[in-house]
């Protein structure tokens, strides 16, 4: 809830609401905040990439759009578990530890067969996912800290499976579990499929309503008679899955288990979600937005990179930070001057 | 304990579960600490000598003074994932105002500390921005900055003053930890004494009614992320002495961690409205400890991790607002 000035909280009774979800009674001033808030994100894109093409053209090539798809694309998975958890009014800390944790599984898998790199890695993610979901929805406790514990202890646990580190799981060199992670147009397929799948649930089916609903009121939701608790239990097993799946995937692209990967990579899930216009309050989530958070980080660091690459990652960590605190602030001020 | 705020009074149905779970969040980490170091001390006896003592001090106090300034916006019912990124900031800012003395050097990091306190703080206060989210682009922000302000590589640091601040022993005990003792004091006393420690606490605990009975609510909170920046850029002037290195892409690393489970397993509860001074730092102290111990007797780190995660789940448990679903 953000602070407002006594002034606007005198006992004044309330106006008439004015929400326009159905384009009733809104005024053309809110339905233009309404849109920068929706399309927002997409005209950055697009503006940044048009803006990156006219100052030189040869950015625009083949090769460098396939760099920024292919290197990064499963990455984007723990974007849309996060997408999901967040629309609920939560938070999921874990992701990083766990696409580690996913790809150590997987190459360790692949040494009894392609099918037990896929299934290992994903029932055990999807089993961290789910207690944490148990811990949140029937032990009342903190999102924020029960995640951190799962960061913590997927880390620990990943350690303990490679010896501190010192084991190295590799994926045999014949494996088709290889190809999955091959090239450019597999794990772009396989994302973008991903990708679809979610948007379907969270815009076209009863559960996606259920977590908007869970994250606008939650105590709504109770009375409404949904099923909160299940709800936010799928909601965390989800999001560890998909982050199990993108770990196993990046694990093929690599052809080994990296444990020292990861480290950080839900503080870049959770930018970009917010970045896409989703509200961290929980309440509205797009899928469509975090879609465009994601490649919005990607071609600014693979900008920083062909322009600014002396002075490294450093650059692109200062500007992503600047470029997030703007966002949420414009996001902030716009939620405040509709609701005036 | 001399509550500045009025227990809460529990409903009539609170029953003997409950009752024992409030007593556990307030005093299970002394208990906790207490059982550590006995369990310690029988396991090895070289773990009350003054030497180990020293060296647990050394590396427990940046961490306190951090989870004090934690504490402080917890109670607010924020959090500042910014710390460690703060720390890496003052840290950078040393060896590049070094050659105007040290003095110069370790005001602009604090001042810089309160700085970055103050945008955070900002955009929680005046434009309402979850307090994840402002820290949080604070703490990726703040690091690059950090890191392109110090250029690549970790820079020695050889100024005495500086070394001496975290080198340094007085009467037996390291002078960091004199610092941390005084800081604890200093926040348990404003916490307790004075009317910004309670207004803290009530727009913690309420912030509309706080709003609502004319508390200067975006002051505190602004002053609240101010102190925890200033907090942690001190963590890191004395970080940077004791590694005589200013090192911004490792130094305060995990910091925000470290510091959130130190309030969160001394009592303080994350929904804000109450914050346990003493509390916090004997849970910066049994985390110290607790890992100190493991590493002593050869456990690997990755058990160490495991510990960790379950007690932070414990003390949450315990801690969690009860009667809710």
């Amino acid at each position: 809830m953000s602070v407002r000035t006594p002034r606007t909280l005198a006992p004044v009774p309330a106006p008439p609401p004015r929400e326009g979800a159905e384009g009733l009674l809104e005024t053309p001033r809110e339905r233009w905040i309404r849109r920068a808030e929706r399309r927002g994100p997409l005209v950055v894109l697009v503006a940044v990439c048009a803006a990156a093409t006219a100052a030189s053209p040869s950015d625009a090539s083949w090769s460098d759009v396939s760099t920024i798809l292919g290197n990064n694309a499963f990455v984007w998975l723990l974007a849309l578990g996060m997408t999901f958890v967040i629309t609920t009014g939560g938070i999921d800390l874990s992701v990083g530890s766990l696409y580690a944790l996913g790809g150590v599984l997987a190459a360790r898998g692949s040494a009894h067969g392609p099918w037990l790199a896929i299934v290992l890695p994903l029932a055990v993610c999807a089993a961290w996912g789910a207690v944490q979901g148990l811990l949140v929805a029937y032990g009342g406790m903190a999102p924020f800290i029960v995640t951190l514990a799962g960061l913590l202890g997927a880390r620990g646990l990943l350690q303990a499976l490679t010896n501190q580190g010192s084991t190295t799981y590799l994926v045999p060199a014949g494996s088709w579990f290889r190809h999955l992670g091959a090239g450019t147009w597999v794990p772009v397929g396989i994302v973008a499929v991903l990708f679809a799948a979610g948007w379907v649930l969270m815009e076209r089916t009863g559960y996606g309503a259920t977590l908007t609903a869970i994250g606008g009121n939650q105590d709504s939701a109770v009375l409404l008679g949904l099923p909160v608790a299940r709800a936010k239990v799928l909601v965390y097993l989800l999001s560890g899955t998909l982050a199990g799946a993108a770990g196993a995937l990046g694990g093929a692209r690599l052809g080994s288990g990296v444990t020292t990967i990861g480290v950080g990579y839900e503080l870049t899930a959770i930018a970009a979600v917010v970045i896409g216009g989703t509200l961290l309050t929980g309440g509205y989530g797009t899928i469509g937005g975090t879609v465009c958070g994601v490649l919005l980080l990607a071609v600014i660091h693979h900008l920083i990179d062909r322009y600014l690459s002396q002075y490294g990652s450093a650059m692109t960590d200062a500007v992503n930070g600047a470029f997030l605190a703007v966002v949420v602030l414009a996001q902030a001020l716009l939620e405040r001057s509709r609701r005036r | 304990m001399t509550a500045a705020v009025i227990e809460p009074v529990d409903g009539a149905g609170a029953g003997t579960r409950d009752r024992v779970l409030d007593l556990a969040q307030r005093y299970g980490v002394y208990a906790a600490l207490a059982v550590l170091i006995a369990v310690a001390t029988a396991m090895n006896t070289d773990f009350m000598s003054a030497s180990n003592w020293r060296v647990q001090l050394f590396q427990a106090a940046p961490t306190v003074l951090v989870a004090l300034g934690m504490a402080l916006v917890i109670g607010t019912e924020g959090v500042d994932l910014s710390v460690g990124a703060t720390i890496a900031l003052a840290a950078s800012i040393i060896p590049l105002y070094i050659g105007y003395g040290p003095a110069p050097a370790i005001v602009l990091a604090l001042l810089l500390g309160a700085a970055a306190g103050a945008v955070g703080g900002s955009m929680v206060a005046f434009a309402g921005v979850q307090p994840i989210v402002a820290t949080l682009s604070l703490m990726i922000g703040l690091r690059g900055l950090a890191e392109l302000l110090n250029g690549a590589a970790a820079k020695p640091v050889a100024d005495t003053t500086i070394l001496n601040l975290g080198e340094q022993n007085v009467a037996g005990v390291p002078l960091m930890a004199w610092i941390a003792l005084a800081a604890t004091g200093a926040v348990a006393y404003t916490v307790r004494r004075t009317t910004f420690g309670r207004q803290l606490v009530a727009i913690g605990d309420n912030k509309r009614a706080s709003l609502l009975a004319g508390l200067p609510v975006r002051r505190v909170l602004v002053t609240v992320y101010v102190l925890s920046g200033v907090l942690s850029a001190l963590a890191g002037v004395l970080i940077v002495g004791h590694g005589a290195e200013a090192d911004p892409a490792n130094q305060g690393l995990n910091m925000e961690l470290s510091a959130i489970t130190a309030v969160v397993v001394g009592g303080t509860p994350l929904a804000g409205g109450r914050v346990r001074v003493l509390g916090t730092v004997a849970g910066a102290m049994f985390m110290q400890l607790a890992s100190a111990v493991l590493i002593q007797h050869n456990v690997p780190t990755s058990t160490t991790q495991i510990v960790e995660a379950v007690l932070i789940c414990l003390a949450v448990y315990v801690s969690r607002e009860r009667g809710t679903r």
